[in-house]
């Protein structure tokens, strides 16, 4: 291995120099002459119908180009979507959730777009918002998707988006000496990434040219394409680094809005949400789950039995899928003769579920791992000895069909237990916690990768994944460093503009290391090949007794650095080596999820709090992580995901939670009202582990990471909770006041 | 149009001299009039720190200041940390340590951080969290930035 520069060399991540430099350019940060600049227009309402939009005042605003309203796009209106094409360019007759855009002012400066905003004149008539469950279930419910834009099915007459039905064995003949059930529930929270999404478009010749901070640009570009009718070679997608995503920046949103915006000017056109906006633009499915779990008095689970209601907005985008993969994995890492899942997507007025960090895994993980310990306590069985007795070996399946564990996951768990001294006294007052977490990394996937040799011997590698953080970008030069035996600091990297860059599917679900990775890799092995070819002619020597490995040319009687191969090769006409790598995870129509599980992101947790019983304040007084991540290619930024999820899935855990009306319209939109952890609630001492056995798919045994340590941190600090405190809580977040309240109520 | 005022403030050691609109804030004045992007906006409310500058030496959220009242000041931002074309000792810090992940609230980190290190040169980490407080940072590499600021001060004089 290459210590300082190749692949498990703790590298100074690039594009570093320009985020501390303040170079770095996110989409607000481009200049563009001549841009528009662009500002929603929305209606204090979550659900209403429009009666008539007056724009003639907003319009006589100085400097004010025009005010798009839903009478200026095409008719009939274009929808889109990941997977559901439901959502309209703009509200379509009615506003179907809070802060839903009904117009956009398209201005020479920004105070003349938000003045114009505010004068932009809606007439609307408020109707009753759905943004329960229970309320979307009731069986007379107002339907929030008229059934014309459904697909055929079942429950097109009803708010249930989908229902989907897992498991194996039959739960119902299955004897268990103890049965316990709860109902758990999850908040909507939303992602709060601190740049707020970014958009502009700009005519380009006959196409578009389109900026987002998104994480999905080929995605993009196939919606734009769509949506505007052009061929995809005419819609070319600039994807600056995201200012963090979390998931919240994967699929198409506004940027549909925002070309139809520049096509009419003919113009650049900016929009950039604010904060409170951007709430209202993503949030993370609620969800309540009503888990049932069988036992033998011995701890064996017999059977575990799931109802999942996910709470996914006015129009479908990923909220359907994330209802579908979460639930599929419900039952988690634990060795189960009987299952039984029902899952259902409810479509209720509220923002759009969009993808966040753990993809409904979090909140299946809370009610799975919650239900667990109140089983252990009933049969009086230590925690920890009962996610052993019942967790799968390695090799083992988990769910029937599908991959069985790729990792030794009770390594994983007992190293959490020795780090966090389980088993070892506390003073009264604090407790001790510990869950597990398990999620499937992409079930279908394809990544290409051109890398090109240049003739100095420095490279420049192409890839289409995003880096929002992540340091993607820092990995595949890693790779393409040891692999072609050059300098770290002569590897450039070319992202983020899909006219230039091959295809990615898109930048999500810890995939990246292993799919773009793998095309990366196999983008140098192509070189390397082409090196062997080159190495044969000039030294007369068959193919066959040359051996090209990470940066060396090994010939039958010397070796020689693969760049001296490659200078000679060329000559001196110079020129280049460009080497294609794919890399591909095949779907299989079969599987519920329509493929197998690439690998698994497996992760156990454990800490220990104090509860201060005058005003119910939990703080976190040590937090470990443990992740089975195959291979750190580069253990500084693996550090750096691994305790940043832990300190999201701490916030999740602790505070946040969107807060609606009785009107269905959030409360708490903006940084005062919506508290994320910051430096002071950290743990008192966050440690963050992995476990690594190079038995991942991805390059050199690597798995994704990206995700693992927020997947269980919520049952892992309610465990704690109740193990200080003796009170049993089944809805987040654990603030200070319901767990306050809940110790008021302890008999 | 708006109402304008003219101002004039050193911005990263060069006079500026211009004239802003009197409701613009400092942020925008950075930003929109000078083209300083470095220093972010998020919340625009104060809370998140992104479009933290030092006025006159003391952190300030420049969304929360107008233009027009740095009038006279030194104002210093991100893009004026680097000297002589080297990343200063802390920035350097920041990439040795991992601190800066997706980056956009890092200008806002190192500029509390200057502050913090001009009033208390050998701060322990308590110090570090509770200076940085009020810059919110969601890939949360809140360790990793205190780290940094430690080793940026280690082998300086006490």
């Amino acid at each position: 291995m290459n210590d300082t520069n190749g692949v498990g060399a703790r590298a100074h991540r690039l594009g570093g120099a320009d985020r501390v430099t303040g170079h770095q350019r996110y989409v607000a940060d481009i200049p563009m002459a001549e841009t528009l600049h662009a500002k929603l227009v929305t209606v204090d309402c979550a659900h209403a119908r429009i009666l008539s939009i007056d724009t003639s005042a907003a319009e006589r605003v100085p400097g004010v180009a025009f005010v798009m309203t839903a009478a200026d796009l095409p008719q009939p209106m274009p929808r889109f979507g990941p997977e559901y094409q439901d959502r309209p360019v703009l509200a379509d007759g009615e506003v179907k959730y809070h802060g839903e855009p009904v117009a956009a002012v398209a201005a020479e400066t920004k105070d003349a777009a938000e003045e114009a905003a505010t004068l932009v004149k809606v007439e609307y008539e408020p109707l009753p918002a759905i943004f329960t469950i229970a309320a979307a279930l009731y069986p007379s419910a107002e339907l929030v998707q008229d059934p014309s834009i459904r697909r055929p099915g079942p429950h097109i007459e009803t708010n249930v988006l989908r229902e989907y039905r897992f498991g194996w064995g039959d739960v119902e003949e299955m004897h268990a000496d103890v049965v316990v059930e709860h109902t758990y529930t999850w908040p909507m929270q939303t992602h709060f990434a601190i740049e707020p999404h970014g958009f502009m478009a700009a005519p380009d010749g006959d196409g578009i040219a389109a900026w987002s901070s998104i994480q999905h640009p080929y995605q993009l570009q196939k919606t734009l394409a769509k949506v505007l009718g052009m061929p995809m070679s005419k819609v070319r997608v600039f994807a600056p680094d995201p200012g963090g995503a979390f998931g919240g920046k994967q699929h198409p949103k506004l940027e549909p809005l925002v070309a139809f915006m520049a096509l009419r000017a003919d113009r650049p056109v900016r929009l950039i949400l604010t904060l409170e906006e951007a709430f209202q633009a993503v949030r993370r499915a609620g969800t309540e789950i009503r888990a049932r779990m069988g036992f033998k008095s011995d701890g064996t689970l017999v059977f575990q039995d799931y109802v999942n209601h996910f709470l996914t907005g006015a129009y479908a985008d990923t909220g359907d899928r994330i209802t579908a993969k979460a639930s599929f994995l419900t039952a988690g890492p634990y060795r189960t003769p009987a299952v039984r899942i029902v899952a259902r997507s409810v479509l209720s007025h509220t923002t759009p579920t969009h993808p966040y960090r753990g993809f409904g895994i979090p909140q299946v993980t809370w009610a799975r791992e919650s239900c667990l310990d109140e089983g252990a306590i009933a049969l009086g069985i230590d925690r920890l000895e009962i996610r052993l007795r019942n967790l799968v070996k390695y090799g083992e399946e988990h769910v029937p069909g599908d991959t069985p564990a790729d990792g030794n996951w009770e390594q994983t768990v007992r190293k959490a237990a020795e780090e966090i001294r389980w088993g070892t006294p506390l003073p009264p007052g604090q407790g001790r916690g510990i869950a597990i977490g398990v999620k499937s990394g992409p079930t279908t996937g394809l990544s290409y990768s051109t890398v090109r040799f240049l003739a100095d011997g420095s490279v420049l590698v192409f890839s289409g994944t995003s880096d929002m953080g992540q340091g993607a970008r820092t990995i595949f030069a890693q790779i393409a460093a040891e692999e072609l035996g050059v300098p770290l600091d002569r590897v450039a990297m070319v992202m983020g503009d899909t006219s230039v860059v091959p295809y990615d599917q898109q930048t999500s679900a810890s995939r990246s290391s292993v799919l773009m990775g793998n095309a990366v890799l196999n983008a140098c092995r192509d070189i390397q090949r082409k090196i062997k070819a080159m190495a044969s002619h000039l030294h007369d020597i068959d193919e066959s007794e040359i051996v090209v490995d990470r940066g060396v040319v090994h010939l039958p009687d010397r070796d020689l650095p693969i760049v001296d191969v490659l200078k000679a090769g060329l000559g001196r006409m110079g020129g280049e080596l460009v080497g294609n790598g794919e890399s591909r995870k095949q779907a299989d129509p079969d599987h519920p999820l329509g493929g197998t599980a690439l690998f698994f992101e497996f992760n156990c947790t454990a800490c220990d709090v104090a509860v201060d019983p005058d005003t119910g304040e939990t703080t976190v007084l040590r937090h470990v992580t443990v992740g089975d991540v195959g291979f750190a290619l580069n253990p500084m930024q693996v550090t750096g995901q691994d305790e940043g999820a832990a300190v999201m899935g701490l916030g999740h855990a602790l505070m946040e939670h969107l807060i609606l009306d009785d009107e269905g319209r959030t409360r708490n939109l903006g940084a005062i009202d919506y508290r994320i952890p910051t430096s002071l609630d950290l743990p008192l001492e966050l440690h963050s582990f992995i476990v690594e056995n190079a038995d991942g798919p991805g390059p050199y045994g690597v798995k994704g990471i990206s995700e693992g340590s927020l997947l269980c941190t919520a049952p892992a600090v309610a465990a704690a909770v109740r193990d200080a405190t003796g009170v049993v809580i089944r809805d987040l977040p654990l603030s200070p006041e319901r767990v306050w309240r809940a110790m008021q109520e302890q008999p | 149009m708006n109402e304008t005022m003219h101002m004039e403030m050193t911005v990263n050691g060069r006079v500026r001299s211009l004239d802003v609109a009197v409701n613009h804030t400092l942020l925008d004045v950075l930003r929109d009039d000078i083209g300083l992007t470095g220093t972010k906006e998020c919340c625009v409310v104060g809370e998140c720190g992104a479009c933290t500058v030092l006025v006159d030496g003391i952190p300030m959220n420049s969304c929360l200041m107008l233009g027009i009242e740095a009038d006279g000041a030194e104002v210093l931002t991100v893009e004026g940390l680097a000297e002589g074309g080297h990343l200063n000792r802390m920035q350097e810090a920041f990439l040795d340590t991992g601190a800066a992940q997706c980056g956009f609230c890092i200008p806002g980190q190192l500029m509390s951080a200057t502050a913090l290190l001009q009033r208390n040169p050998h701060p322990t980490v308590a110090d570090i969290n509770e200076a940085l407080a009020g810059n919110l940072c969601r890939c949360a590499g809140y360790q990793q930035i205190s780290a940094a600021i430690l080793a940026s001060v280690q082998g300086a004089a006490p």
